[in-house]
């Protein structure tokens, strides 16, 4: 179902984002979408546009912020950064996401 | 929750900043696809695979833009703000149909909201400016054979208030009219006489001195101030500043001014605008009948009451009951048999709320129906509208709107139109708020006040009239929505045949509908207009014509008892030595007037009343020649003549009803019968006529000389073929010879009284009238639109049907036996429901059946009329089809 694995999309995809922009500092959507293809070594084989609508959902929720600023090129692109409520969201986030890798790794090997 | 806050937020301010954003957006992805470009060739790439791959790699742009603006608004709100834009353009497009279809809905909408408007100023907030008057009821007494409810006593008054624990106040109001002089203008004018705690009670305060003291309504006589209204201190006292502590004479009385009212105080009495309070304590000075503050038999005060926050009806109506009871066995003389009833202000028994009751139930059932024949009508036209546009409609289905969205476009435009047609309806209704005093009777001198109240109610049940509106104009041409087939709706079509039913079936249901209801309010209108006839017809049991009547009001200018007594007989010489009278008299009361007769214990010699029972029965004081001058035949006996005066041996005149109620099979004449502790001899039987009402059953009544009960109080009665104006300049010159201060009432004939006492009738007459002309009149044009639309669409058959030897008459009579088919089924299905419906206008209704069938010929006939009218034009029209075009098209 297409529905269902673009929100699986979706929640990883925010999580890669505000991984990024922790690790990383404020980013421009482009710097993002190269970089989230490298760090997933092209396992993510997103249409760089669909970060775009990512990017706005997590500002309204709060945990970005963005701002217009100049590229390394001198070209004017929109910066995003890390709020404070996106680096706890971002805590919260890996934790649980540990727990189920972990969880998901023990029923693996127990088999 | 902080983030959906925050979400909501975002979306919602995004909304106002579109352009900004939209721009934000396009600047923003165009630097990602150059900078994709840029790296890309510092890969190595040439310039136009750079570019190429870059967008590859981004995917679809006007994709990713269309979702980003998805989670950047509100799609549901912007959608239903690009519908609102769509649907204002659509009727700027078509001015001619938006003008009909809004001046519809306006019509429909402004019925109810002008209906809401009298409901709430009239029934249920009668009182501008009297906070919480969902706690205010009205208070009177019940007696057995009393269908309305009486005046209660003084004494009776203050023990309920002093025995009560439920109510946060009780207070009287008594509306009166007395004599006001200002300078040298003389006038009739309302006022009310209040207990002291009258202004508190009701919860509005002078704006200028004080209100009643406590104790000012106690002691004969001992107040005289005055609190005067916002109109009276800028009309007759210029506004002036100092007015507090001047003197008023009212009454004959010099009255102190000791406040002003606001501005849009008008008392409380449903009908007239009060222009000055006076204590309980001044009743004397202004009512006839003496002093009555210590007389628990004279019922003659008005009361409300207010209830404690929480206390219902039934609650507060158990305590007042229960201390009626104790009065009861107190005052077995004064109070046997009587109850004290509260009734909800929209029942108010005293005041004109009652009279309007019925018609005002009424005007609601007619004003829905108006409302929905003008739904109708502009359904109707969205309808043909949707047909021109079905092809705007396939396309948009075609490129995959939804359904869904679809209806919500047309139900989007209905709003449209029907919030036009509600704003157009509450500037009628503010325009109608005073429409109601001019549909009743101009009396001379005061001026009625019945006004409407636009309030938040009104304004929200309005609201509701709105939506109940657009769904109903909306739904309809989105039910056609359904039968839109892509395929099928690119071919033309002329082709539909007159008689045909087919998809015409929405159009030709909904003039079924709107012919049977105005074909409902055509019989109801027949039904009170003939009821209303039936009424002014039908004899009151005295002269309605060559009789005059007025009132020289003694009592409001001062007179005391023996002065009124010799005033009243010189002025009597004077009136009979005019040229063209033949009879004059003075009476204490006129009948079919707004006061009430007196009403009497009695007791008749050799009648034994059952047990338990204390008959009472209402009486007039009237001079001699009374009965001569009212032409009210006497049966046997005589009338008073000027010999029963003060001196001579009491005597009484009884009618018809009561000789055969209390004298069974016996003649009356020179029997007794005991009326206050004193025995009359009866002296004449007189025919029955009417007293409170034209529509009252025959009551026993009697009459007693006025001279052996004298009464300041009196109305004069003057036979002559003499018109009313000429009456009165004569009647004017020869009052002012005897007192030049005097103001005469007046001058009027018994008949203009008798249609003043029915003038509710009249109100419900000429409304259901008035809405039932502009119900047939909606109709019509229904009617008429669908016939032009059946004759446009069906040209091809018509062609063909005269192209193979149709002459016009054959063509003429095809589409008018069409139109004249919906009429006929229209009307079988308004005469079912006018059946089933007519028996609401109960006791409007006055010896008419309400299924008259007089009432539902008269209606057939109109209804034919105005269809055959409406009719015409398109069959004419289709008789001029050119048979050679038609078919070549």
């Amino acid at each position: 179902m297409p529905t269902s694995k673009s929100e699986v999309l979706q929640g990883t995809l925010d999580l890669l984002v505000l991984k990024t922009l922790d690790s990383m500092g404020p980013m421009h959507g482009f710097g993002l979408a190269i970089r989230i293809q490298q760090v997933s070594e092209d396992l993510l084989r997103l249409n760089q546009g669909t970060l775009y609508p990512a990017l706005l959902r997590l500002e309204q929720r709060g945990w970005i912020a963005s701002k217009w600023g100049f590229s390394e090129n001198n070209r004017k692109a929109k910066y995003y950064s890390l709020t404070r409520a996106g680096r706890r969201q971002l805590l919260e986030e890996a934790e649980s996401w540990g727990r189920m890798s972990a969880m998901i790794n023990r029923v693996l090997s127990a088999s | 929750m902080r983030e959906l806050f925050s979400t909501f937020t975002h979306r919602l301010a995004a909304l106002f900043r579109r352009r900004r954003l939209e721009d934000d957006l396009d600047e923003e992805l165009r630097s990602h696809l150059e900078m994709g470009v840029e790296l890309n060739m510092r890969k190595g790439m040439a310039p136009e695979d750079a570019r190429s791959e870059a967008r590859r790699s981004f995917g679809g742009v006007e994709q990713t833009k269309e979702n980003y603006r998805d989670q950047r608004g509100l799609p549901m709100i912007e959608t239903t703000l690009q519908d609102l834009r769509f649907g204002f353009r659509m009727l700027r497009r078509s001015p001619g149909f938006s003008a009909l279809a809004i001046l519809c809905l306006t019509m429909g909408i402004g019925a109810n909201a002008a209906v809401f408007s009298w409901i709430e100023g009239i029934l249920f907030r009668p009182y501008p400016a009297v906070p919480h008057q969902e706690r205010l009821l009205a208070l009177g007494g019940t007696a057995p054979g009393e269908a309305r409810g009486t005046p209660i006593s003084w004494p009776d008054f203050l023990d309920l208030q002093r025995n009560c624990t439920l109510f946060d106040a009780f207070f009287v109001t008594k509306i009166m009219g007395t004599t006001l002089s200002v300078g040298d203008r003389a006038e009739v004018t309302t006022g009310s006489i209040v207990s002291a705690n009258y202004f508190d009670a009701i919860g509005v305060h002078p704006i200028l001195g004080r209100g009643f003291e406590p104790g000012e309504d106690t002691g004969r006589n001992a107040h005289p101030v005055t609190v005067i209204s916002y109109q009276l201190w800028k009309g007759r006292f210029k506004g002036d500043p100092q007015i507090v502590g001047k003197t008023q004479r009212l009454s004959g009385t010099l009255h102190t001014i000791v406040g002003v009212m606001p501005e849009g105080f008008y008392g409380t009495f449903v009908g007239w605008a009060m222009q000055f309070w006076v204590p309980a304590s001044m009743e004397e000075t202004f009512e006839a009948g003496g002093y009555k503050l210590e007389d628990r038999g004279a019922r003659w005060i008005e009361a409300y009451v207010r209830l404690k926050p929480g206390v219902n009806l039934r609650q507060a109506q158990e305590e007042i009951s229960a201390v009626a009871a104790r009065l009861e066995s107190a005052y077995p003389d004064t109070n046997r048999g009587r109850g004290i009833r509260l009734w909800p202000l929209w029942q108010t028994p005293f005041n004109n709320a009652a009279t309007l009751l019925p018609t005002l139930e009424i005007m609601l059932v007619v004003v829905v129906f108006v409302l929905l024949i003008a739904c109708a009508n502009v359904g109707n036209l969205l309808l043909v509208r949707s047909f021109a546009r079905r092809h705007e409609m396939t396309v948009r289905m075609a490129i995959g709107a939804g359904r869904g969205r679809l209806v919500k476009q047309l139900v989007t435009e209905g709003l449209v139109l029907s919030a036009f047609g509600a704003v157009g309806g509450l500037l009628v209704a503010h325009w109608c708020r005073h429409a109601l005093v001019l549909l009743f009777p101009a009396r001379g001198g005061v001026t009625m006040h019945l006004p409407g109240e636009i309030d938040g109610r009104v304004l929200a049940l309005s609201a509701g009239v709105c939506l109940l509106a657009t769904l109903v104009v909306g739904v309809i041409p989105a039910i056609q929505t359904r039968k839109l087939d892509l395929a099928g709706a690119l071919k033309a079509d002329s082709a539909g045949v007159v008689g045909g039913a087919g998809r015409a079936w929405v159009r030709s249901g909904l003039v079924l509908v709107q012919v049977s209801l105005s074909f409902v309010l055509l019989v109801g209108a027949g039904l009170l207009l003939q009821s209303l006839q039936r009424i002014r017809n039908s004899s009151p049991g005295f002269s309605t014509h060559g009789v005059l009547e007025t009132v020289v009001p003694l009592v409001s200018a001062g007179y005391d008892a023996p002065r009124a007594q010799s005033f009243q007989d010189e002025l009597l010489e004077r009136v009979k030595a005019l040229p063209g009278v033949e009879s004059a008299a003075f009476g204490r009361m006129t009948p079919l007037s707004y006061g009430s007769f007196s009403s009497t214990p009695i007791a008749v010699d050799g009648y034994q009343p059952p047990p338990g029972e204390q008959p009472v029965v209402q009486y007039n004081e009237v001079a001699p020649d009374y009965f001569a001058t009212m032409g009210i035949p006497l049966v046997s006996g005589r009338e008073f003549t000027r010999a029963d005066d003060e001196k001579a041996a009491l005597v009484a005149v009884v009618n018809e009803t009561m000789a055969a109620q209390y004298w069974r099979s016996r003649n009356p004449i020179g029997e007794r019968v005991q009326v206050k502790g004193r025995w009359m001899q009866v002296v004449g039987v007189a025919k029955d006529s009417k007293y409170e009402s034209v529509r009252e059953t025959p009551i026993p009544f009697f009459y007693v000389p006025l001279r052996q009960n004298f009464s300041r109080a009196a109305d004069l009665f003057i036979r002559t073929p003499l018109n009313a104006e000429t009456m009165a300049t004569a009647l004017t010159r020869e009052v002012h010879t005897l007192d030049p201060g005097l103001a005469l009432y007046e001058v009027i004939t018994l008949q203009e009284q008798v249609d003043r006492s029915t003038s509710p009738q009249m109100v419900a007459v000429t409304l259901v009238g008035v809405l039932g002309g502009l119900a047939l009149l909606l109709a019509a044009i229904g009617l008429y639109g669908v016939m032009s639309y059946v004759v446009s669409q069906s040209s091809r058959e018509l062609g063909l049907r005269m192209a193979l030897g149709a002459d016009a008459s054959n063509v003429l009579r095809l589409v008018l036996s069409r139109g004249l088919t919906l009429t006929a089924g229209g009307v079988l299905l308004g005469a079912a429901m006018a059946l089933a419906l007519t028996g609401l206008l109960g006791n409007l209704l006055y010896k008419v059946s309400p299924r008259d069938p007089l009432a539902f010929g008269s209606a057939l006939v109109v209804m034919t009329i105005a269809s055959l009218a409406a009719c015409t034009l398109p069959a004419w029209r289709a008789t001029h089809t050119d048979p050679a075009r038609v078919l070549r098209d």
